[in-house]
Formats: structure tokens, C-alpha cells, sequence
């Protein structure tokens, strides 16, 4: 039993659609890629996909209640929601430095969450 | 009356880029004027990565980016009016403003840099019929409530529109609990950049539903509901392919519209089409003396385009104020041709050097050309794309092409070579 995913190349403008044949869950043929890096591109995202994540943090005692964070790399796809529920918790206090790092190494992705914003400390008027 | 040089009004990137530019060549006196507590505009509330590759040759985030310059600013002594409300700006760049400090103030300036940015499409705007309950919003309503208020504006989303801002909230929504039913795109080819199709929808398995709109809106007090419909070749909905959708919000991502009613108050023309000032090379306006840069100026796709521009508005308006940018009679303007929906800048008063010119195509084309009428000047293109801006630049050996034409058209056709 086959089975076809399709993504769309990220590596150029073009924007070609690359489409993968699985066979139980396992990659056997790509399909559409107009050039070797579209090939490569290809080959990890239907192997191994990685995103960085950009969210925030609640933050205390700035202007704003949230503090926009990133990973400073990607990490695996599958991993995006975890992260998520892992930062929900996460609650810093103003002042806040852009690149400050908020949370080392996240869930052992090896990949470090950082501030992408500077926040003074500030009392926020209502 | 207190004088500065250059004022600047607005303080996203367009401003802050065009202060920046201004003071380094020359102006003494900069002045922005914004009307948030804070400066970097709408890139504050862009929390995403993908911005910056072309201008600092690095992936940044919105808020990354907007830093930058703000450092610069402060820097360079760049004077700054917060929480600050621009009323009027007259012919003799006199500037009338409010903000809770000074209460109604006055400013003079040697020149006028627009820098107003646009603002959101709504319902009103593209006439969905129905009932009117809560839950309406526009994409960046929604986006500067969940990335910098910290509230969620709903649990399940139906999203119209594929622009790029609707295709980055529906990632952000999902990555925050709530579920995206679909995007729906009225038009056969989606709006947004490709890379946000794939890592917004496809990678969370969200429908991308082209060829549709939404044809009603259900719900008393809330949003309950939509109804989606296939629409033909002139964009009318068929009748027979209506389907239900359940959701307790709607995302509007329908457009974008230059926020001008400054520059109308002022007496700067406006093209039709842009719906921003027409401007020549120096992105100078009607009115001498007042420039634009932005998207107040034309709708970018990509805010390192909009530093860039800025940055020649920016140098005119330091320019003009020490006299240094003298007035000049109309030299030829810039007409669009075949598939060409605009060009920016309109109008030129050199016609030398090198001049970047942009524009937007109204139909989709692999492989074309891009050609002045009745001239040997042509550049090739792998595609034109209506959510991609076109970039062309020419130089001075293109304009002793182009010499002595009161007009140059540009038509972008099929590239038969």
C-alpha cells in the first residue's frame, strides 16, 4: 500500500510542489523537485521536518502582559506542540534583554528558547 | 513655532527607516511622531521569523527587526513624540498634533516624510451579508490580541482570505489550542507567499479552499457559523455549492488599504490604484516638500523592501530641507501596460542613474517578459505573481535607451524565447 504526501519546495521563490511516495511509512520516490536542493529539502522534510517556534511567554512587570520568544534553532516538528504546552507555564519578570535565553535547552531538543524583544521594567497602567 | 528638520509621521519600519536615512544625510533636526506608546509598528505584533533575510541577511523576527532600528534611532539622537496624534499637516509642512502631555501642539518642518503605514480590509469592505454577531475579526485585530494582549479570540476558526497575515494566524491560533476549519480564497491561486502555505497550512493539515467565499454569517450574539460557496470565473458564488461550516469566529485577511486620509486632508494626489500618494523618483509627493515611504506608499510584500524605500525617501526629505533638492518639471511618467495592475514610482523628474521601480501584476504568467512599449528594454522573469511584488531596476544605460519618451509602458508578456 502507497501512500503520497505532498509539500511545497520552500528552498526558492518557484515554490515547486514536490510530492513523496511512502511505502509503510517508509520513503521510496519523490516526485516535482526542479533542482538538487529541492531534492535535499525534500528528503528531510518528508524524513525528518524541523521548524523553529516562535510564541510567547507571559511576562510580569513590562507594558505588555507577553514577551515574544523564538528557538534559536529548529526543532523537530513533532516536538512544536510539546514545546507549547512547555512555555504555557513559563511566566518572567521584566527587564528583559532581546536575546536574553528564557529557557536553556528545551524539553532536550539541545535548542535554547530566547527573548526576541527588550522589555523594560515598567507598571503597566490599566 | 518650534522647527525640526525632517518630522516623520508614524514609527513602524517605513518611519524608522526614513528618520534614520534622513539624519545620516544631513538632516539636524528629526522628528518621528507615532501615535502607539511605542515604536516599530505592526512588526511588534509579527512574532514569526522570516523577516529581514534580503536587508540584514539574517532571519529575524518582527520584533527583532523593529529593535534594530530603534536602536539606531536612539543612536543617532533621533527626537521621538509617543502617544502622539498627527490632526493635520498643511501645504507649508505646518503640523498639528495631540497627545496627553502637551495637549494640542504645533511643529514646522523642512519636510514631511508620510510614513502611515495601511490598515485592514473589513466586513464593511467586502459586503458579507448576514447576521452582525461578536467574533468578527480582522487577522492582525487578532494578532496583536493573542501576541501582545494575551487573549485568544476564539476557539474555532474559519479563516477568508489567503493573504499572508491570515496564513501566519492560522498557525499561531493552532499552535495555540484552537482548531482552523479552513482557509477559504476567493481567488483560483492562493495570496500568500509559498513558504507560508506549506509551513502554516500544510503542516498542520489545514484546508486551503480556493475558488470560495464565505456567503453568510451565522449566529445572534456570537458567530456560530458560516456558509461557504465555489464561485465562477467572475468571482460570483454558484449557486447549489453552498456547505456549513461550525465556528465561533471568522478571520477576515482580505486586503489592505494605504492609511491616507492625512495626505487627502493635505491636498497630495492619490493614484487609484495604490491608493498611496503618487510620487516621483525621490518618492516626493504632489506637494513639494512631502514625501512617502511604505505601505502608506503602496502595499509591500516583505518589510526589507519598505526599509529600503524608506531609505531614499528618507535622504530626499534631508535633501529637500537643505535645499539641496531643487524643483523640477515632470520628466516622463511610468505607465502600466499589459498585466500590469501599478507602478511606483509614477513619475519621473531626472530620469537618470538608477531607479527601482515596483510593481504589481493583475494575472498570474510562467515565464515572461517584462518590456518597455516601443523600446529595446526588456528583463525576463521565471514568473509574475499578484502576491509577489515585481522589482525592476534601470540604469543609466536603459534611460539613454528610453531618451526623449514623454511616457515609458510596462507590459509583462510571454517570454517566447
Amino acid at each position: 500500500m502507497t501512500e503520497e504526501k505532498e509539500i511545497i519546495c520552500i528552498g526558492c521563490p518557484i515554490g515547486c510542489k514536490v510530492v513523496g511516495i511512502f511505502n509503510a511509512q517508509k520513503l521510496i520516490d519523490i516526485k516535482g523537485y526542479q533542482c538538487e536542493r529541492g531534492r535535499e529539502y525534500a528528503i528531510k522534510e518528508f524524513t525528518n521536518p524541523v521548524r523553529v517556534l516562535s510564541t510567547t511567554v507571559r511576562i510580569e512587570g513590562a507594558m505588555v502582559p507577553l514577551l515574544p520568544v523564538k528557538t534559536t534553532g529548529p526543532i523537530p516538528k513533532k516536538m512544536l506542540f510539546r514545546c507549547m504546552k512547555f512555555l504555557a507555564q513559563v511566566v518572567v519578570y521584566a527587564p528583559v534583554k532581546m536575546g536574553d535565553v528564557i529557557v536553556k535547552d528545551i524539553l532536550g531538543t539541545g535548542v535554547d528558547v530566547v527573548a526576541t524583544r527588550t522589555l523594560e521594567r515598567m507598571e503597566r497602567k490599566i | 513655532m518650534e522647527y525640526v528638520d525632517v518630522a516623520v509621521i508614524g514609527g513602524g519600519p517605513a518611519g524608522m527607516a526614513a528618520a534614520v536615512a534622513a539624519k545620516e544625510n544631513g538632516a539636524e533636526r528629526v522628528m518621528i511622531i507615532e501615535r502607539d506608546r511605542g515604536l516599530g509598528g505592526i512588526l511588534q505584533q509579527c512574532i514569526h521569523p522570516g523577516f529581514g533575510l534580503h536587508y540584514f541577511k539574517e532571519e529575524l523576527t518582527g520584533p527583532e527587526y523593529a529593535e534594530r532600528f530603534i536602536r539606531k534611532v536612539e543612536e543617532l539622537g533621533i527626537e521621538t513624540k509617543l502617544d502622539t496624534m498627527v490632526l493635520d499637516i498643511d501645504k507649508s509642512r505646518k503640523i498639528h498634533y495631540v497627545n496627553p502631555e502637551e495637549g494640542v501642539g504645533y511643529l514646522e518642518a523642512g519636510a514631511v516624510v508620510l510614513a502611515m503605514g495601511c490598515r485592514e480590509r473589513t466586513r464593511g469592505a467586502i459586503n458579507i451579508p448576514g447576521t452582525r454577531p461578536a467574533g468578527i475579526f480582522t487577522a492582525g485585530t487578532a494578532q496583536r490580541l493573542i501576541n501582545m494582549d494575551g487573549l485568544i479570540p476564539g476557539r474555532k476558526l474559519v479563516i477568508l482570505g489567503s493573504g499572508d497575515v491570515g496564513l501566519i494566524m492560522a498557525r499561531r491560533f493552532t499552535l495555540e489550542g484552537a482548531e482552523v476549519k479552513a482557509v477559504v480564497e476567493i481567488m483560483p491561486y492562493p495570496n500568500g507567499l509559498a513558504r507560508n502555505i506549506m509551513q502554516c497550512l500544510i503542516d498542520f493539515d489545514i484546508p486551503l479552499l480556493l475558488s470560495h467565499t464565505v456567503t453568510r454569517i451565522f449566529g445572534k450574539e456570537r458567530v456560530e457559523g458560516v456558509e461557504i460557496s465555489q464561485v465562477d470565473e467572475n468571482f460570483n458564488p454558484i449557486p447549489g455549492t453552498e456547505e456549513y461550516i461550525e465556528c465561533d469566529t471568522l478571520l477576515l485577511s482580505v486586503g489592505l488599504i494605504p492609511e491616507n486620509e492625512l495626505s487627502e486632508k493635505a491636498g497630495v494626489e492619490l493614484d487609484p490604484v495604490t491608493n498611496g500618494p503618487v510620487v516621483d523618483e525621490f518618492r516626493q509627493t504632489s506637494l513639494e516638500g512631502i514625501f512617502a515611504a511604505g505601505n502608506v506608499l503602496q502595499v509591500h510584500d516583505l518589510v526589507d523592501d519598505v526599509s529600503k524605500e524608506a531609505e531614499i525617501t528618507g535622504r530626499s526629505a534631508a535633501l529637500y530641507a537643505k535645499g539641496e533638492l531643487r524643483a523640477r518639471e515632470i520628466l516622463m511618467k511610468a505607465i502600466p501596460g499589459e498585466n500590469v495592475r501599478y507602478v511606483v514610482p509614477q513619475i519621473l523628474r531626472r530620469g537618470d542613474g538608477h531607479v527601482e521601480f515596483f510593481m504589481r501584476v493583475t494575472k498570474p504568467m510562467e515565464r515572461v517578459k517584462l518590456v518597455i512599449r516601443n523600446s529595446d528594454v526588456s528583463f525576463k522573469r521565471l514568473f509574475a505573481r499578484p502576491g509577489e511584488m515585481m522589482k525592476v531596476k534601470l540604469r543609466e544605460s536603459h534611460f539613454k535607451r528610453l531618451k526623449g519618451k514623454k511616457e515609458i509602458i510596462f507590459d509583462i508578456v510571454e517570454d517566447d524565447d
